[in-house]
């Protein structure tokens, strides 16, 4: 009595996010944005190599709403993914599974990701970035 | 490549509603899938409102009181009663666990239960595991050694036994395996937690002589390593073991042969 037309059962539709999974699909998610967030780097550095004018155009996109907002991104980007990164590297020399530490290594490193992003916000508005 | 959307014979249409039992003073809705393979239609929810005044504690009582008073048709796994035979594994308020040792009362508003999750379903409550069962079954579940029997049984000091703490207790009901995204979108290749973690519990074992054996079939890029470490294996465990350590366990063998 095979089907092959037999349903799937609802997952993603059903299932309750958890603190953990949370977590995790966030760092796929900076990690893509990393990857894009390169490009524009390598962009901007390009443009440098370029000449003055090509340069500008780089520098006035990135001092632009729209390219500051990406800057804001892409540092928190890294900063959460530089430190679910050392979650991953004691994860795998068997660290941290206890359900209890998973949250707090969690909370400390959404805490860190945060905290270093306004840090760097701060500094570079002071300096006059 | 991950299909994060169901299937068009899978989607779920709203189904019946039974009514209120008169003169019931606590009722909990209950909100159950159900599919029929027979009636050639898609999933549907039903809608069962359960006096808990006149039920049992657990959401299994809840199940067993609609199939014995409401519903006959309502087609579920259960056996045990008791949280040690893994049959009346479900998604139950969006996490996977056991029916017979989750309380009505920790659910808050209605009461969802639906097959494990991303799994074909046979008939309402039901899912095929024939999928894990090969899985389970590749990994060799058994006691392995060349040596021959000694005239007693095979010794293990307290130290050797006490690393087995945390496997043994494994009951095969799927909760974790049926949990995983990554299992959900690569089923057919990786392993999965459940059977991970058994694979861990021979590996672990002192007794067994085929540890390298057992670690070369698994040093894999899909049956191991498509672990990303979700967790949800283990937050969802209704045994509370951690099936996400084991596989951590799995790597650092594996790295340590080549170390």
């Amino acid at each position: 009595m095979a089907s092959p037309e037999r349903p799937l059962s609802p997952h993603l539709q059903v299932y309750k996010p958890q603190l953990t999974s949370v977590l995790s699909i966030l760092h796929r998610v900076t990690g893509v944005a990393l990857t894009a967030g390169t490009l524009l780097l390598t962009w901007w550095l390009v443009s440098a190599a370029y000449g003055p004018d090509a340069f500008a155009t780089a520098q006035g996109f990135a001092g632009s709403l729209i390219g500051q907002l990406i800057l804001w991104g892409f540092t928190f980007a890294l900063f959460y993914h530089l430190g679910n990164g050392v979650r991953h590297l004691a994860w795998d020399f068997g660290w941290g599974f206890e359900l209890s530490q998973l949250r707090t290594s969690g909370i400390i490193m959404v805490a860190f990701a945060v905290g270093a992003t306004l840090v760097t916000l701060i500094a570079a508005y002071a300096v006059g970035g | 490549m991950a299909e994060f959307n169901l299937p068009p014979n899978s989607r779920m249409k709203e189904g019946k509603t039974w009514p209120t039992p008169p003169g019931a003073k606590r009722v909990k809705r209950f909100r159950i899938y159900r599919y029929n393979p027979d009636s050639g239609e898609n999933p549907r929810i039903d809608t069962f409102h359960i006096d808990l005044d006149a039920c049992g504690p657990m959401v299994l009582d809840a199940l067993i009181k609609i199939k014995n008073e409401i519903d006959s048709t309502l087609t579920f796994r259960r056996s045990c009663r008791e949280g040690v035979c893994g049959s009346c594994a479900f998604n139950i308020d969006g996490t996977n666990t056991l029916a017979c040792i989750k309380a009505i009362e920790d659910i808050k508003g209605d009461v969802r239960i639906f097959p494990l999750p991303h799994m074909p379903v046979i008939k309402d409550l039901v899912p095929d595991l024939s999928v894990p069962y090969a899985q389970y079954q590749l990994i060799q579940p058994w006691l392995q050694a060349d040596t021959p029997p000694p005239a007693g049984e095979r010794r293990q000091s307290p130290e050797e036994r006490a690393k087995l703490d945390g496997l043994w207790e494994c009951i095969l009901c799927f909760c974790c395996q049926t949990s995983c995204p990554s299992y959900w979108w690569n089923g057919d290749r990786y392993l999965g937690p459940a059977v991970l973690l058994q694979a861990y519990r021979w590996i672990a074992d002192s007794r067994d002589e085929h540890t390298g054996d057992r670690l070369d079939q698994l040093n894999d890029p899909f049956r191991v390593y498509r672990c990303h470490t979700i967790m949800n294996c283990s937050n969802t465990c209704p045994k509370h073991l951690n099936p996400g350590k084991a596989i951590a366990e799995i790597k650092t063998a594996l790295a340590q042969r080549i170390l």
